[in-house]
């Protein structure tokens, strides 16, 4: 036996380096976060972007003319709010509660949905005064920047949906608790997200 | 065990790098960045220069080692001493850090006052009074203006030997580089944008210029002459060009954006006063032309 | 119906491209009948189209970097030739409409289609046999990310049949890749295959990272992962790093042509420069992406065939992360001459002289390295040392145009085609090409055909200095590149010896074609029966040649670097080593079509994209959907070896390696 066997068999403290390949559930977290790592960096081209377009306004409505930072504070608290009902969700999935999980996502999923219909509206107000992304570079920015993360919620809504569904059919098993697992990272990290989004775009409009 | 070939690689590789070498000096005889006419690409070319030089003090003997290594440590080598089990040595390791370093440091500094010396924007260390002219890339030709004389040329730009030019650029549609190897520095010419460039010759003589970053289908016929003149022989240039050529004008500017093969060269009697800043700036937006299939 | 597509897409008028094409799809028609003919499908279905195997999708991404390189060289030898010709007033053959493609799909091809799957596929290959373990992290998801470039692959192809490529070169710069300058479908085609296997990409570099990080065998810690290992981790979170940035790029060029949006445009605010520092973010690890797994074959090369460990271990690795590091604060070194001024221009230089550093510090290792061993002039060292001669020469020229005002007359020349030829094809071609040869017999069961390798490695070392010697001549002499025809005739002479070295490089990738035949014929001579033709230094040599699904019946103990080194050392054979274990039942991942099928559906999306055919779009998504929908709610992905099998199997090697 080699020294390390010796050590794992005696349950030695032995560096997470050195203990072989980890398990499944480690693997695919951390794989996860990799994905999410790269998708933030997605984001950061488009805040990149938005950052040398903002005053790129041509002439036409600019960033102080058209946001409404009422409709913007609700807009956050239901996003907010919906990644605290999604830490409950994820709880419920731990213990393996079934109702427990559909009554918070469901909820989750009511949350996320009237902050896409307040953007929607948001959006088809300003397509409608002519303030739409082919009006100028801020515009196309700014279209880009929110419109994407509005994207990545809705994809999400929809892999929601297909958890919920999931449990419904396969039940708690560890493959589904692994992606609810990476689920609740994904919301979170869209979060994150957002709180950039928020003060960049909305509050940097009237500074 | 098949036989070393190290030996022939070596002698086959000093061939190749004299005829490198043989060729490169025969360049240099040649029209080209190495055969400069101006201040801006004399110092240019001793940066080249220098800095090869410091370079292959460390890749000639890093060649060489390479070769010398291989060769005397082939397993058939009976005389060569075999170390199995050395892979580390401090000293060894120290060195091989600071080598590079040390070269880094010395071109750094190189590279910290060369691009602060011969920033293009900056005037030229000359008390001659400047020129100025002003640059608009097309497709697929060089327009030049000379704002002061109230001339324009197309596809060939004169100036008087030995007085700095001060370049102004912008381009209509795509981004371009305007460039004359013999005399240094090139920059790119970007649309709603002004660059700006400082060059000189400083004896008469035609030198090639040509677009360097590739804007289209006309692209490789995008060559302009820079005809350097005596002082006398400029001024008889401008005399004359004033009372040949049409105006330049919104109008007639609009029938030069058109997409065209470079075709000749062109000149202008007449240039509306700020044609340029209204390019540059992005008020003849509407102008620019839109390819077709 | 068909959105832009009609029959004038396909340019009858044409008779290259139609030749080209039509010889292309009657030898695939072959092909495709020959397999037919011979009941084959089953075979490729099960063993290779739909496997998860990371040996397979390895060879597969070679297989398929290795037909690219084919294409990409073939627009090479236009380009060379038309440039032969094309002096004083003739205009060569090859008018600009078509050069122009040429030109851009050549480097397009050579660096996403032929360079990425070229090291990606040995890192596939290697790195679960070099850990120690039995497959990536997420083996369903690599064989996506094949598949996915694969599908790059097509659409790239479809471009020179039906409608154009783009006109714009490999980084498609607006404001030319507009739709004001560039209204056909050439750029479309460009930015959608390059989304689709940037997506496979992105996937491969999640994918080997965790793999990296998180699978190893027990007490291999990272002071005992081979050195390969660490440069493909390098590589790998540049991947996860940079490539996302390309995708939102071209999602902004993208949005900017189909919707109007305004991110690069001319009018309406703009801003081309911001796309040239974007891409170029991108664009600068990418080049790191491909020459640290190469800089890693090396590294396993030099070591193995001269019998002894790598010098200074330590410092490459450290040098290898830094390169990783620093790779990202050099990017503005691609456009010095745009006019950020001096201070910013000074300071992206020196920057690009500090990476310079560690890259030399791994050249005085290998060098080291060399000192005092027993070198075996096998067809990897001939790569090795043909490398470590050709890439200081690359590198030193690389340094040169690292100075803003060098850089002022040599940007955009054939000065600048040199040096990044020299670096990709002395550093990545030779590398990869010394990979191939080195892991071949792992894959394979038998080693390559010497002889004809050497001659190989000749045809491109003389191939590579006659035809890029000239270019840097050229470009001291005032010659840009992209130029389809010139009025300099003294420029001929020098582009006539560029061609020459181009047709002995064609010569090389023939042999190459003629060497693996002939090593087919010949694979019972060369039988790899050890699993260690090379008398290797790390685990991928202990397993059996080619290895099995579970690559190690029982994951290895490693103590120390050079794991295998050190068990050899200690004695025994795999018999001895075997012969007191007791096996465990092995779950191996089941094969999984949905790689293939996404990537079936990702070529029609991409192609209705590109042709603004929305119903097939449509379709297209939402086959990709429900493909993923089925993945989702698979439950058996593993199939169970029983231990019984596992124990026959080593049995059995065991007995074929006393008798030899």
């Amino acid at each position: 036996m080699s020294a390390t066997e010796q050590a794992l068999a005696s349950g030695d403290a032995v560096p997470l380096s050195l203990r072989g390949p980890a398990p499944t559930r480690v693997v695919a977290g951390y794989g996860f976060w990799l994905f999410l790592l790269s998708d933030i960096i997605i984001f950061a081209a488009l805040f990149a972007a938005y950052a040398v377009l903002s005053g790129e306004s041509a002439g036409g409505p600019t960033a102080a003319d058209l946001f409404d930072k009422k409709h913007v504070l609700i807009e956050t608290a239901c996003l907010l709010a919906s990644s605290v009902t999604c830490g409950f969700g994820s709880l419920a999935v731990q213990s393996g509660d079934r109702n427990s999980t559909y009554f918070w996502m469901a909820i989750t999923f009511i949350l996320s949905v009237t902050f896409l219909s307040l953007e929607v509206s948001e959006f088809s107000h300003m397509l409608s005064i002519g303030a739409g992304p082919s009006r100028s570079a801020f515009l196309s920015a700014f279209f880009t920047l929110v419109g994407t993360h509005g994207l990545h919620v809705t994809v999400g809504l929809c892999w929601l949906i297909v958890m919920l569904s999931q449990v419904a059919t396969l039940g708690f098993r560890p493959m589904v608790s692994r992606r609810f697992f990476c689920f609740g990272l994904f919301w979170h990290a869209l979060d994150i997200v957002w709180i950039g989004v928020f003060t960049i775009v909305y509050l940097g409009a009237h500074l | 065990m098949h036989a070393a070939r190290a030996p022939s690689a070596s002698a086959i590789w000093l061939r190749a790098i004299s005829i490198t070498s043989a060729a490169v000096l025969m360049a240099s005889c040649e029209e080209g960045v190495l055969d400069p006419h101006g201040p801006v690409g004399k110092a240019e070319r001793v940066i080249l220069y220098d800095s090869t030089a410091i370079m292959l003090a460390v890749i000639i003997p890093v060649i060489v080692l390479t070769l010398v290594f291989a060769w005397w440590f082939r397993a058939r080598n009976k005389r060569a001493r075999y170390r199995p089990d050395w892979e580390y040595s401090g000293r060894i390791e120290m060195i091989i850090w600071s080598i590079p370093a040390l070269i880094i440091l010395f071109l750094g500094g190189i590279a910290w006052t060369g691009s602060h010396d011969l920033d293009p924007p900056l005037p030229l260390a000359d008390s001659t009074a400047p020129l100025d002219i002003e640059v608009i890339s097309l497709d697929w030709r060089w327009l030049f203006i000379y704002p002061h004389e109230g001339i324009a040329s197309l596809n060939r730009l004169v100036v008087p030997a030995g007085v700095p030019i001060r370049f102004r650029l912008t381009s209509t549609t795509v981004m371009n580089s305007f460039f004359v190897p013999q005399l240094g520095s090139q920059i790119y010419t970007m649309p709603n944008m002004v660059t700006r460039l400082n060059l000189e010759a400083d004896q008469p003589g035609t030198y090639e210029g040509l677009s360097a970053q590739f804007s289209g289908d006309g692209f490789s016929d995008m060559r302009f002459d820079l005809v350097s003149t005596e002082a006398e022989a400029f001024k008889d240039w401008v005399n004359t060009t004033k009372t040949q050529g049409g105006v330049l004008d919104s109008t007639t500017f609009e029938e030069l954006v058109k997409p065209a093969k470079a075709d000749g060269a062109q000149t202008f009697s007449q240039v509306s006063e700020g044609l340029f800043d209204k390019i540059s700036s992005g008020h003849m937006a509407a102008v620019s032309p839109q390819r077709g299939q | 119906m068909f959105g832009r597509l009609t029959w004038a897409a396909i340019p009858f008028d044409q008779p290259v491209v139609m030749i080209a094409s039509g010889t292309v799809g009657f030898v695939i028609f072959c092909i495709l009948a020959l397999v037919t003919v011979k009941g084959w499908w089953p075979y490729l279905w099960r063993e290779w189209i739909t496997s998860v195997d990371h040996k397979r999708i390895g060879v597969m991404y070679i297989g398929l970097a290795l037909l690219m390189l084919v294409r990409g060289f073939s627009d090479a030898m236009l380009m060379r030739s038309q440039q032969a010709l094309a002096a004083g007033h003739a205009q060569g053959y090859l008018p600009p409409e078509h050069y122009d493609q040429i030109f851009s799909a050549h480097g397009t091809i050579m660096i996403f289609f032929v360079a990425m799957p070229f090291v990606i596929g040995l890192m596939n290959f290697v790195l679960p046999l070099q850990l120690g373990v039995r497959d990536v992290a997420f083996p369903v998801l690599n064989s996506v990310g094949f598949w996915l470039s694969a599908a790059g692959v097509l659409l790239v192809n479809v471009s020179l049949v039906v409608g154009e490529f783009a006109r714009t070169g490999w980084l498609a710069y607006p404001p030319l890749s507009e739709v004001a300058y560039s209204p056909g479908v050439g750029v479309d085609y460009y930015l959608w295959s390059l989304q689709i296997s940037g997506l496979g990409t992105l996937l491969s570099g999640i994918n080997l990272t965790t793999t990296i990080l998180k699978l190893r065998a027990p007490g291999m810690g990272y002071r005992q992962m081979p050195i390969f290992c660490w440069t493909a981790l390098a590589s790998n979170l540049l991947i996860v790093a940079a490539f996302p940035i390309l995708t939102a790029t071209f999602a902004m060029l993208l949005l900017d042509r189909y919707c109007g949006f305004h991110f690069f445009t001319n009018d309406l605010g703009g801003n081309p420069m911001m796309y040239i520092n974007l891409i170029w973010c991108w664009g600068h690890p990418e080049v790191y992406i491909l020459i640290l797994p190469a800089f890693g074959v090396f590294s396993e090369v030099v070591a193995t065939f001269s019998g002894k460990p790598l010098f200074g271990r330590r410092s490459m690795v450290m040098a290898t992360m830094a390169i990783c590091v620093l790779s990202f604060v050099v990017w503005l070194h691609h456009f010095f001459t745009m006019g950020a001024g001096a201070n910013v221009n000074a300071f992206f230089g020196i920057a690009t002289m500090i990476i310079a550093v560690p890259t030399g510090v791994k050249i005085f290792n290998w060098l080291f390295t060399l000192y005092g061993g027993r070198i075996r002039f096998t067809v990897p060292i001939y790569w090795a040392v043909g490398f470590m001669v050709t890439f200081v020469i690359g590198g030193m020229t690389g340094v040169l145009m690292a100075i803003p005002p060098a850089d002022f007359v040599l940007h955009n020349s054939l000065f600048l085609i040199a040096h990044f030829h020299n670096v990709a094809i002395g550093g990545v071609v030779f590398g990869v090409m010394a990979g191939i040869t080195y892991w071949f017999p792992k894959a394979f069961g038998f080693t390559l055909n010497e002889r004809l390798g050497k001659a190989v490695f000749w045809c491109w070392f003389f191939g590579f200095y006659l035809a890029f010697m000239p270019l840097y001549v050229l470009g001291l002499m005032g010659a840009t590149r992209r130029m389809q025809h010139y009025s300099n005739m003294h420029w001929q002479p020098l582009m006539l010896v560029a061609l020459a070295g181009a047709v002995l490089i064609f010569l090389g990738i023939a042999l190459t074609v003629v060497q693996i035949a002939v090593s087919i014929r010949h694979r019972e001579r060369n039988r790899d029966v050890t699993g260690d033709p090379w008398n290797g230094r790390t685990l991928e040599w202990s397993t059996p040649s080619p290895p099995p699904a579970w690559n190690f019946s029982h994951l290895p103990p490693v103590e120390r670097a050079d794991a295998f080194w050190a068990m050899k050392q200690q004695g025994g054979t795999a018999q001895d080593r075997n012969l007191k274990r007791t096996y465990e039942t092995i779950h191996v991942p089941r094969n999984n079509p949905t790689g293939f099928f996404l990537a079936f559906c990702a070529v029609l999306l991409g192609f209705s994209l590109i042709w603004r055919i929305w119903w097939g779009a449509e379709l297209g998504l939402l086959g990709a959907i429900v493909v993923g929908l089925m993945q989702a709610w698979r439950t058996d992905g593993e199939i169970e070896v029983p231990a019984e099998k596992v124990a026959a199997f080593e049995r059995l090697r065991g007995l074929k390696e006393s008798a030899v």
